[in-house]
């Protein structure tokens, strides 16, 4: 099968690969760019810990044809601290205890971006129905969701 | 349709480890010459906290900043013994184990720097930020860097402590098979309050109230934590989860996370826990552990929740829709109990 070659950004930079026709972003982001922070989970759009923003709107990278993302922009977990320092977001899950395992911790922080992003105040009803599609075995959503509210309320340790 | 409200009750008392083969771990604590200290585990931390506490407890027993202790669990080929992560051990069992470990260190630290001091060992302490010096006479000090320096480049010695946690073998008696397979024991008790619609069979959790005995909580917000989501998946096991659901039958046993059923964040309640702390006799610093118990009150719990709520008593994990719907038939109807 012929490669398509394949243009898009990549947390901000301009990436060129070729993928296999059919291949999926998740296995392009992962194998092809290196960018190892989307986490493959289920492979069917079941646990959501492979999110990413494409455009800014939260998708799930497992389910999205590579070829689709040509001329967008696609961010990452990768992408999402500002230099050295850490997103309030990431802040503020360690400072809420909103990771175990960390294996969904990606996919809840692109989560908990697209909603952030668009909705810089949202109630806790909006926050659990932002993260509705992401699984998590061992905190019980219920630090993740606090850990977002206080992102959106700046109560984050410096 | 009706819903109905109902609540139940659970008590437990929590093994920690278990007996067999006296359930050790093993631990080695070094120093680098920067003073730094590693305490290599083959010990496992799942998200947990492991590697946190057992830092905690290193640095407690050395007398030297947390900062200054490294964890290293990366490789149980080349790293001491340990039974493994689960039954709730890792905190009691690799924490006494880090202990004994770092107890024999400090002493060789003490020894070294008495050296370097010219005093007897005994008479120095170490000040927790990462000196050591003469007891009533602070000004004779030496860093804890130095000492390892002084250990390293002039002494010929390392500064290191193995240490192994083994519970007694437990006697059995002979005439009733009576023994006590555990040394130390944990304990919660849980109050859950579930919701029953009668036509679909559907339970929904409306609260949780809970108090656990764990000795002392050597980390407090990871034992929070670690109680928040337990509970969470305790109410998995109990209405949601099985990779079985006919069991012994194998038929329809799900293949992904769309018939794998797990509550999402939309399906959590609001659950206030009191941690209660009885320092264990035998535990590292009076810690026991909150692994695997924090969720295991909450199954018995919602299960006497539905009872209460609509008269069926389900025996068989997990409660489904399917479950209790066949009850209530059988039955002839809900039957709430009164309220509790």
């Amino acid at each position: 099968m012929s490669k398509i070659p394949l243009q898009f950004r990549h947390n901000g930079r301009d990436v060129a690969i070729f993928v296999d026709g059919g291949t999926n972003l998740l296995v392009a982001l992962r194998e092809l760019i290196g960018d190892m922070t989307p986490k493959f989970g289920c492979g069917q759009g079941g646990c959501g810990t492979c999110s990413v923003l494409i455009d800014g709107e939260l998708h799930l990278s497992c389910l999205t044809l590579a070829e689709t993302v040509s001329g967008r922009s696609v961010e990452t977990l990768d992408g999402m601290k500002q230099g050295p320092n850490l997103h309030p977001l990431q802040r503020a899950f360690a400072d809420n205890f909103a990771a175990q395992c960390g294996y969904c911790t990606p996919g809840m922080l692109m989560a908990a971006k697209a909603l952030l992003d668009r909705n810089p105040s949202p109630s806790r009803d909006e926050v659990v129905e932002a993260i509705s599609g992401n699984i998590c075995r061992c905190t019980g959503y219920e630090p993740i969701i606090n850990a977002i509210l206080a992102a959106a309320g700046g109560r984050v340790s410096a | 349709m009706t819903r109905h409200r109902g609540r139940g009750m659970a008590s437990i008392n929590y093994p920690i480890g278990m007996n067999l083969g006296g359930d050790p771990s093993q631990a080695l604590v070094h120093s680098n010459p920067s003073g730094k200290f590693t305490v290599a585990l083959s010990s496992i931390d799942l998200g947990q906290g492991m590697k946190s506490v057992t830092r905690q407890i290193c640095a407690e027993t050395l007398g030297v900043p947390v900062e200054d202790v490294y964890v290293d669990t990366a490789d149980s080929d080349t790293g001491p013994h340990c039974m493994g992560s689960f039954a709730s051990r890792g905190t009691h069992r690799v924490g006494n184990a880090v202990m004994a470990a770092a107890r024999e260190a400090r002493g060789v630290m003490m020894e070294a720097a008495a050296e370097e001091l010219e005093v007897n060992a005994a008479d120095l302490e170490t000040d927790g930020r990462g000196n050591i010096h003469v007891k009533g006479a602070p000004h004779r000090s030496i860093s804890t860097k130095d000492v390892a320096i002084a250990a390293q480049f002039k002494q010929g010695k390392t500064i290191s402590g193995r240490g192994i946690f083994l519970v007694p073998l437990s006697n059995v008696d002979p005439e009733t098979g009576e023994m006590s397979p555990a040394t130390c024991y944990a304990h919660a008790c849980l109050v859950a309050e579930v919701e029953v619609d009668d036509e679909t069979g559907e339970v929904a959790m409306v609260r949780m109230d809970s108090a656990y005995e764990l000795g002392r909580a050597l980390n407090p917000r990871l034992v929070e934590q670690q109680l928040v989501g337990g509970a969470w998946m305790g109410v998995s096991h109990a209405l949601y989860e099985t990779p079985e659901p006919y069991y012994p039958d194998p038929a329809h046993g799900p293949r992904d996370f769309v018939e794998y059923l797990m509550p999402g964040p939309g399906d959590i309640c609001p659950h206030d826990i009191a941690v209660l702390e009885r320092p264990a006799p035998d535990g590292p610093f009076g810690g026991k552990g909150p692994g695997e118990m924090c969720a295991n009150p909450v199954l018995p719990a919602v299960a006497n929740a539905i009872f209460n709520a609509v008269g069926v008593r389900i025996d068989d994990l997990p409660i489904t829709p399917e479950k209790v719907l066949r009850a209530i038939k059988a039955q002839g109807g809900a039957r709430p109990q009164a309220r509790r």
